[in-house]
Parts: structure tokens; C-alpha cells; sequence
């Protein structure tokens, strides 16, 4: 017996590894898939919903633009509106009224004729409160939307959305709304095919299953082909869209790769092109090997803390602009985030359509002190217990310790960390239960108007307790009202003045997106809303893009 | 037999029933909903979505409502991935994990029973502290450590092996199976170490040896079977306990199973999923509680004669 088991071991030994030599990896995903014409995908989490009208998060938002259209689309490097399913538009002298010629050639995934009216009843669905669309808001700028949508209205027909013909749409709206093409590219204004919705319940109803493998039928670039849950999506070719020729992928999967690390580790054996995210501490690993796979660029999103300003020692502005004259950003930016996020000193991101925020909040801790001490708490002396809440996250914690340092070392004032659950974190700021709270915004479309209208006094997103009048009349009444961009730029810069000077929320740093990304990947800029235009994108084997260049030179 | 099985099952119906009370009342009291959002949501919207999943009516109604539909066997709509029910989302991840959970425990039992056998033939040589070192180590070494380190080796230096997926690339089972079983491997190597320590020290097995029977004869016809007992008694929990914990697992290889949407569950305030899936997993634990203990009776003739007697 001894001897048996003694000589088993090494035929376990001796079977294991021969089983697993056997199962040396051949061709990867990624390399089979530059063949093929396969992209592979990290997409973050397992989308909750398909259906442009109930989604929320980004990873929806990155399959359903390959699956659906809007009446716009944008250039993948400007951000500028091009042409989608309109081939053109025409805009009223005073920017109300919006004419859409939708192109004839225009065609649902299953051949159906694609037309305006599509738009009218997608819209009319999108505004039923009983859907519960969170981006409903994104069409309170057509005129009479807000009033269907709250119920002050029943009639649709006296909302501004009309077909015309077949092929002309007209939109009229409240107020000359410059970004207003940009809205069309959003998924929440995407078109949907009535019969199949029909199909599988009635239009408002939510969780019906048109948007599953068989049964989705969208107008973009890609048809949905499998939904395996938890594993992957994939979109195949769309015969039937109107720029079909230019599609050069032949399939994208899109992977739930919740795990950061397991992501990154998918992407270095070959299974990912693409990975949703960077994790912190691999950063310095890529870039110490001057990798090309490591790409990072600005983001259109702006990371700051929240002040409650029913909090009776931070209703003083002057301690709130003392907290935020002592904080070093660009050494938060430089030792702790260390992935070249800008220091922010306004809330709008720079350049967000040609605006560029003016800020005379510095680093200056001699002035916060002054401040300080003039509110009544010199040298920090008396100043009241508070905490820093922020969403359990090592990122956050980092700049919270950092900041509560900075504190402590300018300022003399002791601040408590506390970390709660995302959800309870929600629950907390929702409910104005806290002191100073981290917080983020990231734009959903490219207007200053995006990060600066969430401080509006009844702003749900304000949740700072904040209130000025003054701000309100400018984003309100003013800018819209505004006759060039130059002068609703000024009277932008007027509004965030005022929001600095008051200082409810206390700027921190400008997002940027981190990606490790194929070589393979081709015609793939990156944009501030990180925003990947599928069907532009081809893939190359790094190899066969060296012959390619050697054969040109030789020709 | 029969009756204790049926005497166990009527016992299990107040569990689960104070299993499904509790788990209700935990998952309603806990802070944040499963409809807030980062971004500010409209009241209109919290009406129609709390309507929609009858989270408008009084509690204690929706506990009853919940209720009667569990014991129609109906966990109700997931809140969170719209449109799917929480059984469909529970048979779209089950067969996975039970792959997995089945695949561990083979290897667990392959590796534990071999390690444990060879330490109780030679108690106190190398023979016994080379296996049962290494099993301490296994128990200690927690999956998520051993998961990335086989993936390093194997995935990454060696490319012997996928880094993840479950059945999308030859291959891609073997790193998570091994991971998952191996620190129930080393439990299990402790235990039939000890077991047959126990059963080698017998009147019964120095009867055999004197009545000159072999060595492997004595080991794997009269002691394996004593012997194994606790190895026995330890498989149903550790089956629950390998479907019910692999979300680590599942989730550093990327596979579809059903430990992800737990802790997704969680998170997201999926009330109906959290509980869906507590209860399911509360049943799994009892039914195979269940078969290992009827397992050990049959094994056992003493514990045999127990429950005949007791019924």
C-alpha cells in the first residue's frame, strides 16, 4: 500500500502537467480577432437594460450606440454633430425650430423602413412617467416636454416634436438651445422599433423583453447576436444599416469585467482589446515600459467636495473658501492620483465648448488662515467637529487622508474620514446628512450648462443646501436668452464666478479616462466623453500594419 | 430511514420560514434603496418604479405577497437587470457554479483523501508532515491569493492556461477548479487523516492484521470505510459551502456563476435577488446537510441502529 501511494503521487504529478501542456494556448482572442474582425471588449458590469429609454450607466451607453442611432452623430474626434440617421438638418434664424430630413435609405435591423414617425411615437414612450426614464430631462429642452412629462399637459401633439412627411421631422424648441444637437446622439433619444416594443407589452411598461438575443431590433451599426448573462454580448454586423460599407468589424463582444485587476490581467493574455479601466497601481508599471498600451486622456468630469451649507459653521463662506485656499491639488494630482489628473479650481472641466472657467481660488494657505481667523476660529481654534464622508473606495480615501493632512497642517483643524457604502453614501447625501462629502459629475453632453445647472436653487443634484437667486436668473433666464456663444460663454462665466465666490462645493481635479488598448485598434480617437465610435473602428495585427507601411514605401 | 428524512424535511419548513422573515426585514431595513442613484431621480420616476415593484404598499403586505409567491416557487422580477426574473438569472448562473462547485470538490477529494490516507499510514514521518503542512497551508491560503498567483504562473509566464472564462476557451475550468478546492482539499486531508488514525488503532484492523491480511487490503477494504466517515459528514456542507462561496472565485475568473449576482445583489439593493438567492441557498444547505447525514448513517452501522431506534 505504502508503495502504491508513494508511486502515486508522481503519476498524478506526471498526468497534471501533461494534461496542461496539452492545453498550451495557441492563437489568442485578440490575435484570432484581428483576423476576424472581432473586437473584444471590457465593458465594466453586466448592463441592466438595453431599452435607450430605461438605461443608465456607461457601459449600457457603449453597446446600445452600437445597436441604435440617433438622429445626429458625433465626429469621434471633434465631437462635433454629423450626419446619422438625418442626412441633414436645417436650424430656425432664432434657433428654435429644428428641420431633420431623414435619410430615404434609413433601415430598422430587420428591413423595416425607418422614418420620422418612429421619432414621434420613440419620444412619446420616452416621456410616459410610468417608464421611469431617468434621462427624461434630456428632452425638457423641446418645448412643451416637461409639461407632458409632469402631467401639466395631456395631449402630445402639443409638444414640439412633428413628422412633417416620412422623411422630415420638425422640432421646436423652449428656448435656443446651442447643445441641443449634441442631445440627439444620447441613448436616452435614440429610437426604437414600435412593433417589436408593441410586440412584448405596452409601450410604458418597463422589463418587457424586446430589448433580448432574438428579439431586439435597433437601426445602428450592429445587431444584437447573443446576451449570455454575466459572460458577454455580442453585436454582429447590421446588413440592413443605411453605412453599412463602412462598418469594418464584423462582430464586437463586450465582456462584464467587473474586477479591475482580472481585466488587466485578461488584456496582458491576449483575451481583451480593450479594458473599461486602468487599475492605480498598474499605471506605473505601463508606463515604466513606455508601453503604448497605456492610454490616457482628459475626461469630461469633475471631482469635488460637497459643503453642506446647513451645516451652521459651514454656512460661512469664508470658512468654506478657507477649506478650499488650503488644499494643494496639483500635490493630490502628482502623489496620490498620479495618473495625470488636472488640478481643478472651477467645477466645468476647461475647454467644454470653447468655455474656460476664470478662478481666483488658489493654493494659498496664508489667505485661508486670514480667512479662518475671520470667521472666528484662528489658528483653527474652536472650529466644530467635522467629518469628510466619502463612498468606500481606496481612490477616495487617499485624497481624503491627503486633504485631511492639508487641513490639519494649514489650518490647525482636526477633520474626521467616514466611509460608508455607495448606497448608504447616496442615502446620506440625498438627505443632506453630512458635513463635507465627496462627490463627482461627469457631463453627458459638451455645454457648461451640464455642470453648472445641477446648482440651481431646486436643483435635485445641488444637494448642498446652497441658494442664490442671482445664479438661478443667469442659467435660467440669461443664457438662454443669450444671441451669440461668446456672450452665454460670458454669462457662464459670470454664474461659476458667483458659484466659486460662495464656494458650495469645493473643486478638487479633472477626471481623465485610463485605458490599456491594442495596438490592433485602429481609427479609434480618443474624445473627452470617451465616447468609441464602433463603426469606424477597424483592427490590424501590428504585424500586418508593418507590411502594410513597408508595401506602401516599396509602391 | 424515510421517517428521518421526512421528520428533517418538516423540520427545515420553520428554518426557511425564519430564514425568509429575517433576511426580508434586513434587506427593507438597510439604508439606501434599490432606485437611488448618483444622479438626482425624479419623484415621478420613484413612484412609477416603486408602484411597479409593489414597493408602495405596506410592509407587511409585501411580506406576505412575497410569501405566498416563494412557496409558488416564484422569486419575483430582479429590480435591477429589467425584464428578467430572479429564477431565470438563478438557472442562467446554477448549472455554472455547480460545475465548478463539482469539479473543486472532485479534486478536493481526490488530492484530500490521498494526503490524508498517506499521513494516517505513517503518523509523525515526513510522510505525514509533508502533506499536512501543505494542507495547513492550503486552509490558510486564502483563494483570493491563490488565484492570481496560479493565474500569474500559469496564465501569464507559463500561457498555459486561460486567465478566465468559464467553457469560452479550452481549458479555462482548471485554474478556478483548482483554486476552489484547494482549501477544501486540505480540510479534507485533515480529516481523513484523523478519521483513519482513529479506525487504524482499532481492535477490528489488529484482528485483520493478525489474521495476516495485506496492507492495502486492510487500508482500503476495512479502515477506508470507517475511516472516511467525517470526510462523509463533511461533503454536504462542503458542497453548499463551495456553491455558496465561490463569488471570490467566480469573480477573479470572470465566470457567469451565481456567487457574482449575490454580491451584486447586494450591492444594488436587488431586494427580490438577495432574497431569492438567500433562500435558494438556505434550501441547498439543508437538503444536502440532509443527504450527507443519511450518507453517514449508511455508512455507520451504529449510527444506524440510532435512528432505527429513535423512529
Amino acid at each position: 500500500m505504502q508503495k502504491l501511494i508513494s508511486s502515486l503521487l508522481p503519476v498524478c504529478t506526471v498526468a497534471i502537467c501533461l494534461i496542461l501542456s496539452g492545453c498550451g494556448m495557441g492563437e489568442s482572442r485578440v490575435e484570432s480577432g484581428n483576423r476576424e474582425g472581432i473586437l473584444h471588449w471590457g465593458n465594466a458590469t453586466e448592463p441592466q437594460s438595453l431599452d435607450p429609454h430605461i438605461a443608465t450607466g456607461v457601459p449600457e451607453h457603449k453597446i446600445i450606440t452600437a445597436l441604435m442611432e440617433g438622429l445626429v452623430l458625433k465626429d469621434s474626434t471633434t465631437l462635433e454633430p454629423i450626419p446619422g440617421v438625418a442626412e441633414s438638418w436645417h436650424i430656425s434664424d432664432d434657433g428654435l425650430i429644428y428641420t431633420f430630413y431623414l435619410r430615404k435609405n434609413a433601415r430598422w435591423s430587420n428591413g423595416d423602413p425607418h422614418n420620422a414617425h418612429d421619432y414621434v411615437w420613440s419620444w412619446w414612450r420616452a416621456l410616459q412617467p410610468a417608464l421611469g426614464n431617468l434621462y427624461a430631462y434630456m428632452y425638457f429642452p423641446i418645448y412643451n416636454a416637461q409639461a407632458y412629462y409632469e402631467g401639466d399637459l395631456q395631449d402630445f401633439t402639443d409638444v414640439g416634436v412633428k413628422a412633417l412627411d416620412d422623411h422630415t421631422l420638425q422640432i421646436q424648441l423652449e428656448n435656443p438651445t446651442p447643445y441641443f444637437l449634441q442631445l440627439l446622439d444620447h441613448y436616452s433619444l435614440f429610437p426604437v422599433h414600435r412593433p417589436t416594443v408593441e410586440k412584448f407589452g405596452t409601450a410604458d411598461e418597463r422589463g418587457t423583453r424586446w430589448t433580448f438575443e432574438g428579439n431586439l431590433v435597433g437601426n445602428g451599426a450592429f445587431t444584437l447576436n447573443e446576451w449570455k448573462i454575466n459572460r458577454y454580448i455580442s453585436v454582429n454586423k447590421n446588413p440592413h444599416y443605411w453605412d453599412a460599407e463602412r462598418v469594418k468589424l464584423n462582430q464586437v463582444y463586450f465582456y462584464p469585467t467587473e474586477n479591475l485587476t482580472t481585466e488587466e490581467r485578461m488584456f496582458r493574455a491576449g483575451q481583451l482589446h480593450y479594458t473599461y479601466e486602468v487599475p492605480v497601481d498598474k499605471i506605473a508599471v505601463y508606463r515604466q515600459k513606455k508601453s503604448q498600451e497605456l492610454q490616457i486622456s482628459p475626461y469630461l468630469g469633475s471631482y469635488f467636495y460637497r459643503f453642506n451649507t446647513r451645516v451652521e459653521h459651514l454656512s460661512d463662506k469664508r470658512v468654506r473658501r478657507a477649506l478650499a485656499m488650503a488644499v494643494d491639488r496639483q500635490k493630490i494630482a502628482d502623489q496620490v492620483l498620479k495618473a495625470g489628473q488636472v488640478p481643478a479650481y472651477a467645477i466645468t472641466p476647461p475647454n467644454t465648448m470653447g468655455y474656460y472657467p476664470q478662478s481666483n481660488l488658489t493654493f494659498d494657505p496664508d489667505q485661508a488662515r486670514a480667512l479662518m481667523a475671520e470667521a472666528g476660529y484662528p489658528n483653527g481654534q474652536g472650529f466644530p467637529k467635522t467629518e469628510i464622508l466619502y463612498n468606500t473606495q481606496e481612490e477616495h480615501r487617499k485624497v481624503a487622508v491627503a486633504i485631511q493632512q492639508m487641513w490639519k497642517d494649514v489650518l490647525n483643524i482636526d477633520v474626521v474620514l467616514l466611509n460608508q457604502e455607495w448606497k448608504v453614501y447616496l442615502d446620506s447625501v440625498a438627505n443632506g446628512d453630512y458635513a463635507i462629502a465627496r462627490a463627482a459629475w461627469i457631463g453627458d453632453y459638451v455645454d457648461p450648462n451640464n455642470f453648472l445647472d445641477m446648482w440651481l436653487c431646486d436643483g435635485g443634484n445641488n444637494r448642498t443646501g446652497w441658494c442664490n437667486p442671482d445664479f438661478d436668473q443667469m442659467i435660467l433666464e440669461q443664457a438662454p436668452k443669450a444671441k451669440t456663444h461668446a456672450e452665454r460663454l460670458k454669462i457662464f462665466t459670470q454664474a461659476e464666478t458667483l458659484l466659486l465666490e460662495d464656494m458650495p462645493a469645493l473643486p478638487l481635479y479633472i477626471y481623465v479616462s485610463k485605458h490599456l488598448v491594442s495596438p490592433s485598434i485602429k481609427n479609434f480617437p480618443q474624445n473627452i466623453l470617451n465616447q468609441p465610435s464602433f463603426k469606424d473602428i477597424y483592427l490590424q495585427a501590428p504585424d500586418t500594419a508593418m507590411s502594410d507601411i513597408t508595401g506602401k514605401e516599396t509602391n | 430511514m424515510l421517517r428521518f428524512a421526512i421528520g428533517r424535511l418538516l423540520q427545515a419548513i420553520p428554518v426557511l420560514l425564519i430564514v425568509i422573515s429575517v433576511t426580508f426585514l434586513l434587506v427593507h431595513s438597510a439604508p439606501g434603496g434599490p432606485f437611488s442613484a448618483d444622479k438626482a431621480v425624479p419623484p415621478e420616476v420613484i413612484k412609477a418604479l416603486e408602484a411597479q415593484y409593489n414597493l408602495d404598499q405596506p410592509l407587511w403586505q409585501q411580506y406576505l405577497s412575497y410569501l405566498g409567491d416563494v412557496i409558488q416557487g416564484d422569486f419575483g422580477p430582479s429590480f435591477k437587470y429589467s425584464g428578467r426574473t430572479v429564477n431565470e438569472l438563478i438557472a442562467a448562473g446554477l448549472p455554472i457554479t455547480a460545475e465548478l462547485g463539482l469539479y473543486a470538490l472532485l479534486i478536493a477529494l481526490i488530492i484530500g483523501i490521498t494526503a490524508g490516507v498517506m499521513a494516517a499510514i505513517r503518523p509523525n514521518t515526513l510522510q505525514d508532515y509533508i502533506p499536512m503542512s501543505g494542507a495547513m497551508l492550503g486552509i490558510c491560503m486564502p483563494s483570493f491569493l491563490l488565484g492570481p498567483l496560479l493565474v500569474l504562473v500559469f496564465g501569464i509566464y507559463l500561457d498555459w492556461l486561460p486567465v478566465s472564462g468559464w467553457g469560452d476557451i479550452p481549458g479555462d475550468k482548471i485554474l478556478p477548479s483548482i483554486t476552489l478546492g484547494a482549501a477544501y482539499a486540505a480540510y479534507i486531508a485533515r480529516l481523513s487523516r484523523g478519521g483513519m488514525l482513529e479506525v487504524l488503532s482499532q481492535d477490528y484492523i489488529r484482528t485483520a492484521r493478525a489474521k495476516g491480511l495485506s496492507e492495502p487490503l486492510i487500508i482500503v477494504k476495512h479502515a477506508l470505510r470507517g475511516g472516511l466517515i467525517p470526510v462523509v459528514a463533511f461533503l454536504g456542507p462542503a458542497f453548499a459551502g463551495l456553491l455558496g462561496g465561490s463569488f471570490v472565485v467566480e469573480t477573479i475568473f470572470q465566470i457567469p456563476g451565481l456567487g457574482r449576482f449575490y454580491v451584486q445583489a447586494a450591492f444594488n439593493r436587488d431586494y427580490t435577488m438577495i432574497l431569492g438567492m438567500t433562500v435558494f441557498f438556505a434550501t441547498l444547505i439543508i437538503l444536502f446537510n440532509l443527504l450527507s447525514d443519511m450518507l453517514a448513517i449508511w455508512l455507520n452501522p451504529k449510527l444506524r441502529q440510532q435512528s432505527r431506534g429513535d423512529s
